[in-house]
């Protein structure tokens, strides 16, 4: 549980901590964007060296991004294997009925890694740097257009906070239970993948119940406090957009750039 | 059989998460006598909880050992040496009826048995005597935990732990959120295990009237470290001393030194209990 870092916040005084949450949403959304227009090795080591620039930004230890990446490397050599084995052209170097491996296929493979591994760092960067709370209140302005859809854009902020809010005590509570079970004698992570399942019940049963309870509680507080969904309401936390908010924005402008120069190199 | 317990230069840090506490337990030393019922007392983060979790190596001190009789926790164990350690301490953590999970009553009780190797039906029968223990009956052995009221809820909980036949019970605040009625009656409960068993109890606490109930030692923890540790009535006689820990004294206490004040008769000795306090003020002729 421990050893989760994407969606984990850092307190620091880095200048990424600093930029406002909608710039930071909106230049890594765009970074992950264009990440899919990076054809070559060249693009590749210019996406690179920005993703190490901002990753050292942000004052976080590389070892931090390095064991962000850790839990979900499973997902990546998936996608790298599907990728690998299902990709053809160039050479072929083994073929069995659709299953082929070909240079294109390990090329792509590679490429899909990289990219996936910096998808993850981006993230984590912004989330390490941005509050929760600053990372709702941003996502609930770039949301707020979706209203003339009808999307109850208001309760899907407030839904979000409320989750985020909880996610420390849930870490919190999931570590006490884990503790009182070990107490009582469970082993974690020992036996067959059948035996350590079951020794998930006795954490998983009592986290549910103790989170129903508290979303009923949380409810009920909320409802005595006059909470009304669909009320207008002011915030208060503001968002101020600054000058080097701006300014990250025209970085990736120029990156961009760079980008599409760097294609035409190779 | 009741086990020595022994720490040695114990230093730990805690880790939730990112964020690390360095020297939650800074180079604490203690004997606890055995079969004795040591209160732990202090400000919140004193570390505390600390102190008891480091006996069952749920935190390894990084420093120094623990010894529970022929047992030791240090940086270096092997988990299942823990295991070993874990079977013969009984550890009722803060509000621990939140670690009930099994449909009926009787499978919580029997989860820990179970896990320390004991048979199923020698795991029923402990659950049996167990639920007794803690003033229930066997008919709530096949209730849902969690159709119980929070003081039952409690008690099967208590129950799950005592059934491991445990030669150390250790509490957090076993009485918290519980009504009065309800926390008088699980801590004597606790109180009869240890004089009856002649089992080591330790527990923490923040209420100073059950430390003069129940204990016969007090440990006060401050920043990581015991800065007392001995018997009860010592620990109650000197008031700066308990002032300066920012802790409280106990009701009968407060009010021998409000009589004291009001009549100018100084009572015969340090009275902790109500009871204590009705007998001098018998002896000196107030009442």
């Amino acid at each position: 549980m421990n050893k989760l870092i994407i969606g984990r916040y850092l307190p620091g005084t880095s200048l990424l901590h600093i930029l406002d949450a909608r710039a930071k949403l909106i230049a890594g959304f765009y970074f992950i964007f264009i990440l899919f227009f990076a054809e070559d090795w060249p693009a590749y080591i210019l996406l690179w060296s920005f993703t190490f620039w901002v990753m050292h930004l942000s004052g976080v230890h590389f070892k931090t991004y390095i064991r962000g990446v850790r839990p979900l490397i499973w997902l990546i050599l998936f996608t790298v294997c599907l990728q690998v084995l299902f990709t053809a052209g160039g050479e072929i170097y083994f073929e069995w009925g659709p299953v082929t491996i070909s240079q294109f296929g390990i090329v792509s493979g590679i490429y899909i890694f990289f990219r996936f591994v910096m998808i993850i760092f981006i993230s984590t960067v912004i989330t390490l740097t941005t509050k929760p709370i600053d990372l709702t209140e941003a996502i609930h302005f770039l949301l707020k257009p979706l209203r003339i859809f009808k999307i109850p854009v208001e309760e899907i902020s407030i839904m979000l906070s409320i989750a985020l809010r909880f996610i420390p005590n849930l870490l919190d509570e999931t570590q006490k239970i884990m503790d009182a079970q070990k107490a009582r004698g469970t082993e974690f992570g020992k036996g067959s993948l059948f035996q350590q399942m079951k020794t998930l019940v006795p954490i998983f049963l009592p986290l549910f119940v103790s989170s129903l309870n508290r979303a009923e509680e949380v409810a009920n507080v909320m409802e005595v406090r006059g909470y009304q969904p669909n009320a207008r309401r002011s915030s208060f936390r503001k968002l101020r957009w600054k000058w080097a908010d701006t300014l990250s924005l025209v970085i990736m402008i120029f990156l961009t750039v760079g980008l599409l120069i760097m294609n035409t190199i190779v | 059989m009741a086990m020595e317990i022994r720490y040695s230069n114990v230093s730990a840090d805690y880790q939730l998460g990112p964020i690390r506490t360095k020297n939650v337990l800074d180079d604490v030393n203690l004997f606890v006598k055995p079969s004795s019922f040591t209160a732990i007392v202090g400000q919140t983060g004193a570390g505390k909880s600390s102190l008891l979790k480091v006996m069952n190596g749920l935190i390894r001190p990084k420093q120094g050992e623990v010894k529970i009789g022929k047992y030791s926790v240090s940086s270096n164990n092997d988990p299942t040496s823990l295991k070993e350690v874990r079977k013969r301490i009984g550890m009722v953590f803060q509000f621990p009826e939140s670690q009930l999970f099994a449909e009926t009553v009787e499978k919580d009780i029997c989860f820990g048995p179970l896990n320390f190797g004991v048979g199923l039906s020698e795991a029923k029968e402990m659950a049996k005597t167990a639920i007794y223990q803690v003033g229930l009956d066997a008919s709530f052995l096949p209730k849902s935990p969690f159709s119980l009221s929070g003081g039952q809820k409690r008690r099967v909980a208590i129950a799950g732990i005592l059934a491991m036949k445990p030669d150390i019970l250790i509490l957090d605040e076993p009485g918290a959120g519980l009504d009065p009625i309800g926390k008088q009656e699980i801590l004597s409960l606790i109180a009869s295990w240890n004089k009856n068993n002649k089992l080591t109890t330790m527990m923490v606490t923040h209420e100073m009237d059950d430390v003069a109930k129940f204990a016969d030692d007090v440990i006060v923890m401050e920043k990581g470290k015991i800065v007392f540790h001995d018997d009860v009535r010592t620990f109650f006689a000197d008031l700066n001393q308990i002032q300066s820990w920012n802790l409280d004294i106990p009701e009968a206490r407060r009010f021998q030194l409000l009589i004291e004040e009001k009549t100018g008769v100084s009572l015969p000795k340090i009275c902790l209990t109500v009871e204590e306090l009705a007998d001098c003020l018998i002896e000196v002729g107030l009442a």
